[in-house]
């Protein structure tokens, strides 16, 4: 009743082809915006923050950037892990060796690192696609793995092998380091979060995105009306190792305060995976609504029991997550291949010519 | 200089005064390799019937394994454990094909890929909490499997030989031998081969495809179990094992994805390249190779022959 477009004009292609061209989705954007921006901090206690808020954003970054790749350009890969981890190690070497330039100067320019090496091993995908290209980013996977380990001058011969995050400031505040308080962290991914999902939706609504799409849907015809494949594709492994890379050193630098190379393993870059395959390829709010099931879901379910009075062993609620997540993903697949964005498009549509039914 | 002549001239220098360590190698390549042509072949398996690419291999040949062990720790006589476990693999092949595949059915292969995924989790959860998450020994002596080693004097050195190991290669030998029979002798074997070419067609002639998937999911259950009891018994049964049954992709990439003497000499091939890799090589760049090796071949392999050795090549129309 309240969600429809009626006597809503559009005047202009601009208004015509906007990104969100309801009124009433315009009004809920910025209700989230604002919840997100001055109610959490505000409101939310340490615990939501830290341990919530802070991981979903970014594990909802990365997943964009991967969508970048596998949902709008087609292409699949298994090497988002190690492409966070280039940025993480990227944005350590530089802070420590550039201590005065600002941290989120290098939290950005880490992603270049990340992108370079992205498109290095994106070279492949020109002769290979599918199963076959994942497996080749899988060579990705390992090898940057490896060298995380035995490439001593990445953690700067620390003897632990692990980077520890150097405390840095931001106009006199702390904003990294064990003596950041969550708030603050918390607003700085959410602002570079915002800006950059911004930037992706501009990316995919224009000449780029459109370029992306018309390689996933058919390379051979795309190629035929005169987009160059080599360029375009490796250029989409640039810019989604871009978005992964900045998600890297975030979730180092905002998030955990310091990590080993076993933060990026094999698993990262499947629960990514994960997350825009249950989302929705080829959509961005599908990253978020992906990233959101899979990460806060298991977070849920393991304070479920004790709500329910139910005394369960916490050996016992880590498998049963494990069954119940992996039960989840084959339930969302049957009711709803295309993911959870096509489901909120379903919604909207329903909401739209409610009460009648078309 | 001096690297040219550690990479290209010293190693093979070494191989030559030392035979006896360079067959040792070969060796445990070629066993290891075995097992990843093992799990490699329960993929092609899946693969060539129903188009799936299963990730979940990897986990049921843990979960086989661990379903074995954990009855025999119950109580269950050892051949009795055996029996009930292949029982455990086939209704688990039966409940995939329900609860999974049939209503997947048609979608892309990106989204049945994906439900391989939620099927890994939700053994890796559903094992654990069956059997508890400790690392478990393999039942070997239980099963009558050999233990021990064969050592004898040859090449100026000596080279010891696992029993076990040789075991393992006669039991996987005569189970592909038997599969190979299978495939092209049985009224079954020929209609799974003709639900791999074509869905459509063999559902127009009146074969069951639901009957073919349970069948082949079995297939590759039982190949998992073998895969799992030998693996078992070169290391603990755990859940960890479950990373070092990714190198079964790369062994896919070098053999194709639908052939089965594919699977398997890709298997040894990846297996003894990444042995004498990390022994020979290995040093110069600081060892730990053989966790990229496999992968770094296979991505140098598709470069040149995307469709693999003994692949169907792969061709597009538009």
């Amino acid at each position: 009743m309240l969600y429809r477009e009626a006597g809503q004009f559009k005047t202009s292609y601009a208004s015509d082809q906007a990104v969100f061209p309801i009124l009433q989705d315009r009004v809920g954007i910025l209700i989230i915006l604002v919840i997100a921006f001055i109610g959490i901090p505000v409101t939310g206690n340490d615990f939501l923050i830290n341990a919530v808020m802070i991981p979903f954003l970014i594990f909802s970054l990365a997943a964009i950037g991967l969508n970048l790749l596998t949902g709008y350009t087609g292409l699949l890969s298994l090497g988002t892990g190690a492409f966070m981890g280039v940025g993480a190690y990227a944005c350590y070497k530089l802070t420590t060796v550039f201590p005065d330039v600002n941290i989120i100067i290098w939290v950005i320019v880490s992603g270049f690192f990340s992108a370079a090496v992205g498109a290095v091993f994106g070279l492949p995908s020109l002769r290979i696609k599918g199963f076959y290209l994942a497996i080749a980013t899988l060579a990705a996977q390992f090898f940057l793995e490896w060298c995380f380990i035995r490439i001593p001058w990445l953690y700067n011969y620390n003897v632990s092998a692990a980077i520890e995050v150097p405390q840095r400031e931001l106009f006199g505040i702390i904003i990294t380091g064990p003596r950041a308080s969550a708030q603050t962290r918390y607003l700085i991914v959410l602002t570079i979060v915002v800006a950059m999902t911004w930037m992706a939706s501009n990316i995919v609504h224009g000449r780029i995105g459109r370029m992306w799409m018309a390689i996933r849907d058919m390379d051979i015809a795309a190629e035929l009306m005169g987009i160059r494949l080599l360029p375009t594709k490796l250029l989409a492994f640039a810019v989604s190792s871009f978005y992964c890379g900045v998600a890297g050193a975030m979730l180092v630098f905002l998030w955990y305060g310091g990590a080993e190379s076993t933060v990026f393993s094999i698993n990262e870059s499947f629960t990514i995976l994960f997350m825009i395959i249950i989302g929705g390829l080829g959509s961005l709010l599908g990253s978020f609504l992906g990233a959101a099931l899979i990460y806060i879901l298991p977070i849920i379910l393991r304070f479920v029991p004790p709500q329910l009075g139910l005394p369960l062993h916490a050996a016992t609620v880590e498998h049963m997550t494990f069954m119940i997540t992996g039960a989840l993903i084959v339930f969302f697949l049957i009711a709803e291949p295309a993911g959870l964005a096509r489901l909120w498009q379903i919604g909207k549509q329903k909401l739209r010519v409610w009460p009648f039914p078309y | 200089m001096g690297l040219l002549y550690q990479i290209f001239i010293d190693p093979f220098v070494q191989m030559g005064t030392a035979p006896d360590l360079f067959v040792q190698t070969l060796w445990e390549g070629l066993v290891g390799g075995m097992l990843y042509a093992l799990i490699a072949l329960g993929f092609v398996l899946i693969f060539k019937a129903s188009g799936v690419f299963n990730f979940a291999q990897g986990i049921m040949v843990v979960f086989a394994a661990l379903t074995l062990v954990g009855l025999y720790n119950v109580g269950v006589p050892a051949f009795l454990a055996l029996g009930l476990s292949i029982a455990v693999m086939f209704v688990l092949a039966f409940t995939v094909e329900r609860v999974v595949l049939r209503p997947l059915v048609n979608q892309p292969d990106i989204i049945l890929f994906m439900a391989t995924f939620g099927i890994t989790y939700f053994l890796i959860g559903f094992g654990e909490f069956v059997f508890g998450g400790d690392p478990k020994v393999m039942i070997t002596d239980q099963l009558y499997l050999p233990k021990g080693t064969i050592t004898y004097k040859a090449l100026g050195g000596v080279v010891s030989l696992q029993k076990l190991d040789i075991a393992a290669a006669i039991i996987a030998s005569i189970m592909v031998a038997g599969l190979a029979v299978f495939f092209s002798k049985t009224r079954i074997g020929r209609a799974l081969r003709a639900v791999a070419d074509s869905h459509s067609a063999a559902l127009s002639v009146g074969i069951s495809l639901e009957q073919i998937w349970v069948i082949v999911w079995f297939a590759a259950g039982l190949v998992a179990l073998v895969t799992g009891i030998f693996w078992g018994a070169r290391s603990d049964v755990s859940f960890a094992l479950d990373v070092i049954a990714l190198k079964a992709l790369p062994v896919l990439i070098l053999g194709g994805f639908t052939s089965i003497p594919g699977a398997i000499v890709g298997g040894l091939i990846i297996g003894i390249g990444e042995k004498l890799g990390e022994f020979y090589w290995g040093p110069l760049i600081g060892g730990g190779t053989d966790a990229w090796f496999a992968y770094v071949i296979a991505l140098v392999f598709l470069l040149f022959r995307p469709q693999g050795l003994f692949g169907e090549r792969i061709i597009e129309r538009v």
